[in-house]
């Protein structure tokens, strides 16, 4: 033996495998151990599919009760036949898991505030902002609501004994892709992930609030009320809401009280100021489409009803299309990995799709404790006592860290001193929240999935409580409706749109409006229903809906013009809809523009770009130029106008809304705002404005046409990102037209998550498709199959059969079996 | 031919532990080590021998599942590692990760065995 070359050899190989064996820091991010990564029989290859794999199977779980059999189609979509509801829900966590499990784990670590398990600290601000946020405070109310309730904890137990056994089963190395990258290992599914699940919804579709009321009080603050409610008012003029204007309302049964005390303790600009800022906000434009036309209208005589949810769009995608039959009902549609039954889609029967109602259902109140240990509070003239509620919050190769949080009557104490900045002045805001109370999770869908009639529709949607959602429904009957469903506040006029007095009970919602008071409309004369986050009623309704600037205004509009125009309507004429790219904000925009733009000011280069503007047919197709000039010139010209005052207020706040400065100068030519309140010599007029906003517009276009990409699908830059925002495993890109204000309200990382076309013939006609793919395995050839489809606006046929014609059916590839034996 | 024999068995041993999943990705640097001392050649040979065993293993065993899947996950993972995109190099960079650690073990079982 030769010991030093031995031992030199030795030291050597022992060195190469821990350093393959270790998490190599790579800038902000760090490497997978490349040893294990790499291995052919542990490490990622064996997460590529082979091309041709097949998905039959014959599976054995003793916890189910009877036979369950998965006919597979050719874009991977399962098509369930259960003999009872329990074992479909079961197979249906099971296909879940099976195609989605890391971010069915990932989404939930989110909502849970438990990121930084597995990323480490760089994530720590947003675990800790979604603990304080009460996440899982939240979902643990919910969840002991539910398991109240056998039927639905029954669902919820056999879907996460279904993700459990296709977890158990899993060897090693088929561990989805994204855990070997990142270097973790799946853990066991609860009952409590899909309440955390739901709440993550709840979160996205509602929490902008939480952002919003404390900009608004910096708003109010900086431009003192009256004013502030001129630019951020809660009427529009252009409105076309929901329920069509002129339906008369019963009087409401509850009338909110404002507060004595209210003009100076809440509206006047010292009443409440904080900077606080979310690392993470939830999108403004979490909107959708739907509408649902009468048989008066199509073609066929029968409605069709059609749903365009606008979310982020991401990679594995939210949505996980399939279809659930057992003898009670018989479902297809779009599910949430993560959660048991169908979500937006159809059955036999009726067809129903939802948009987020966009109402206030979260406010802040200033609690005023004795001292930092935060044990109890002036409430009502006493001093309360507080529980606290500890948050652990894991953090990977590093201590743990306690987020010690208050409980107050009101919620959760989000802002303290151990959570704020220095601006928040070390002020106490607890935060009150819908999503707070014990809500009945997924009740409603599971309601849905079985309705027959109208009748069970308004039944399974009376008892949602967060987010409020437009749900409009078409029945094979040949009924339409809509209706806005949620647990609403009553509120006084500006109640909670910012920062609440929270020393005594005045300020405290006064009771929910009674579920047969909330707007809703059923078979219009005018033969459709339609809903786009606009606000849901003209202002007769009772009831205050909050600031206008929660509501989008134009995408509203155009649709129910275009509705109100079409006859004879078939699936096809839906499709073209959906994604149609008509601009109607710059229809009534640019004669304004055009009307203030001095010409004589611009030279040839800049003339040029004005006529590309005069030229534009309005539409954002994607290769508009005049689309990308329209852009570039508004939001200069929004800079123009309140870049000054927000650059002057020391606190941040929102710029007013688009439809405001539009309506405001559409009223009044002689724009207050329009000055420059940085100079003190001169007062600019919205033609100053323009001008100063023209140069800089048409500059930057012409920067942009040098480089070859004015045209609008390429400014605009559309891509679906995986969720860690790899770009390897994102699409780039896309090219589809469509944005803001356009019915395809496809932006640069946010759009049309799910389009669905269900016409309500005797055998159901349905299209559908998402920017997505059914299989999250980014080694799959079916991880983005349907994203070059869904940017062309190209549909899928769905296939919707009874179990005898899918055994048959030619489209069916694959067979999958459940028994107990 | 001792140095055949040697990169077959180091190889064949590989992929049995590599079949029992629940084993460290490194499993096999201990049967290549007992390789090079049960089938003793020079270190140079040696070395050879452990490396090409488990390139040849590796770099076989990628190809083919690469091949199977129209080598869709290797480009995207040479983007991430950042290799370029080639699925190739990404084949290449598994095969010799996998060699050099073999090769220095069984590199190592020489030296145990070598009298001068």
């Amino acid at each position: 033996m030769r010991i030093l070359p031995f031992l030199i050899s030795g030291l050597v190989t022992t060195g190469l495998v821990v350093v393959l064996n270790t998490q190599l820091p790579v800038g902000a991010s760090k490497t997978p151990r490349l040893g294990y990564f790499l291995s052919p029989q542990l490490g990622f290859w064996q997460n590529a599919e082979s091309s041709n794999a097949s998905f039959d199977g014959d599976l054995k779980f003793a916890a189910l009760r009877g036979k369950v059999d998965v006919y597979v189609d050719d874009r991977l979509v399962p098509h369930i036949y259960a003999e009872n509801d329990l074992d479909a829900y079961y197979v249906q966590g099971y296909l879940h898991a099976k195609f989605r499990l890391w971010q069915m784990e990932f989404q939930t670590h989110v909502a849970a505030g438990r990121l930084s398990e597995i990323l480490g600290d760089e994530r720590l601000p947003i675990d800790r902002m979604f603990r304080r946020l009460g996440m899982v405070y939240g979902a643990e109310q919910t969840m002991a609501n539910m398991d109240k309730n056998p039927e639905m904890k029954a669902t919820v137990d056999a879907y996460a004994e279904g993700v459990n056994a296709y977890i158990n089963a899993l060897k090693p190395e088929q561990i989805p892709f994204e855990y070997k990258l990142l270097d973790y290992k799946p853990e066991a599914w609860t009952p409590m992930k899909t309440y955390l699940f739901l709440m993550f919804m709840s979160y996205d579709l509602t929490a902008r609030g939480s952002v919003t009321d404390l900009q608004m009080t910096n708003a109010k603050n900086y431009f003192g009320y009256d004013d502030f409610d001129k630019l951020y008012p809660n009427v529009q003029d252009s409105l076309d809401p929901i329920i069509p204007k002129g339906t008369d309302y019963e009087r409401s049964s509850i009338l909110p009280v404002k507060p004595k005390n209210a003009d100076s303790a809440y509206f006047s600009n010292t009443a409440n100021s904080s900077t606080a800022m979310l690392p993470m906000v939830p999108d403004v434009d979490n909107g959708s489409n739907n509408w649902a036309v009468s048989g008066t209208k199509t073609k066929s005589g029968r409605p069709i009803l059609c749903n365009d949810p606008h979310l982020g769009l991401n990679l594995p995608s939210l949505w996980y299309e399939m279809q659930i039959h057992t003898p009670t009902h018989n479902t297809y549609g779009a599910s949430f990995p993560g959660s048991p039954a169908v979500i937006i889609g159809f059955n036999d029967s009726i067809a129903w799709g939802v948009t987020n109602a966009g109402r206030d259902v979260i406010d802040y109140y200033d609690i005023r404790f004795k001292d930092s240990t935060m044990e109890e509070y002036k409430f009502n003239g006493v001093w309360t006592k507080a529980d606290h509620r500890k948050e652990v919050i894991k953090i990977k190769n590093k201590p743990d860290l306690v987020e010690n949080i208050a409980m107050t009557v009101f919620g959760p104490v989000m802002y303290d001193k151990a959570y704020s900045n220095i601006s928040t002045e070390g002020k106490y805001l607890a935060i009150h929240w819908t999503a707070h109370k014990a809500g009945t999770g997924l009740q409603t869908f599971y309601k849905l999935d079985r309705a027959k009639n109208y009748d069970d529709y308004l039944s399974a949607i009376a008892k949602w409580q967060c987010p409020g959602q437009n749900f409009a429904f078409a029945s094979k009957t040949g009924e339409i409706a809509i209706k806005q469903q949620g647990e609403f506040i009553p509120r006084w006029k500006r109640q909670g749109d910012f920062i609440m007095p929270g020393t005594d009970s005045s300020y405290m919602w006064q009771g929910i409006i009674p579920v047969d008071e909330n707007p809703m409309i059923k078979n219009p004369i005018r033969g459709f229903v339609s809903s786009a986050n606009q606000m849901s009623t003209d202002s007769t309704y009772p009831y205050y809906l909050g600031a206008a600037n929660s509501f989008p205004l134009y995408r509203g509009i155009i649709i129910n013009r275009k509705l109100s125009e079409m006859n004879n309507i078939t699936p096809e004429d839906m499709q073209h809809l959906q994604m149609e790219n008509y601009n109607v904000f710059a229809e009534m925009a640019r004669p304004v523009l055009l009307k203030n733009i001095d010409e004589a000011g611009l030279n040839a280069d800049e003339k040029k770009y004005l006529d590309i503007l005069k030229s534009w047919n309005l539409k954002g197709d994607v290769n508009e130029k005049g689309a990308t000039v329209f852009k570039c010139v508004w939001d200069s010209l929004e800079n123009e106008v309140w870049g000054d005052e927000i650059k002057k207020s020391k606190l941040p706040f929102p710029k007013p809304d688009a439809s405001t400065l539009l309506e405001s100068l559409l009223r009044d030519g002689n724009f207050r705002f329009a000055d420059n309140v940085n100079t003190a010599d001169k007062t600019e007029t919205i033609k100053d404005d323009l001008m100063t906003a023209c140069k800089k517009a048409f500059a930057n276009l012409k920067t942009l046409e040098s480089k070859g990409s004015i045209e609008w699908a390429k400014v605009k830059d559309t891509k679906v990102s995986h969720l860690l925002k790899i770009p390897a495993l994102s699409r780039l890109h896309l090219p589809i037209g469509g944005g803001e204000h356009m019915i395809n309200a496809t932006k640069e990382m946010h759009g049309p998550s799910w389009r669905i076309i269900v016409h309500l013939t005797d055998e159901i006609e349905a299209y559908c498709v998402y920017p997505g793919g059914q299989n999250g395995n980014p080694g799959s050839k079916y991880y983005d199959t349907f994203i070059d489809s869904w940017a062309t606006g190209k549909y899928y046929r769905i296939l919707f059969l009874k179990k005898e014609a899918a055994a048959k059916n030619d489209r069916i590839k694959w067979h999958m079996s459940f028994t107990n034996s | 031919m001792k140095i055949v024999s040697a990169i077959v068995l180091t190889g064949f041993l590989a992929f049995v532990l590599g079949v029992y999943s629940s084993l460290p990705w490194f499993s096999f640097a201990f049967t290549s080590l007992i390789v090079s001392v049960s089938i003793h050649q020079k270190p140079g040979k040696a070395f050879l021998s452990g490396f090409l065993g488990l390139f040849l293993l590796w770099g076989g065993m990628a190809l083919m599942k690469d091949a199977a899947n129209d080598h869709l996950l290797a480009a995207k993972v040479a983007q991430i590692l950042p290799l370029g995109g080639s699925y190739i190099v990404l084949i290449l960079v598994t095969a010799i990760v996998g060699g050099l650690v073999s090769g220095l073990a069984a590199l190592t079982g020489s030296y145990l065995r070598q009298t001068k």
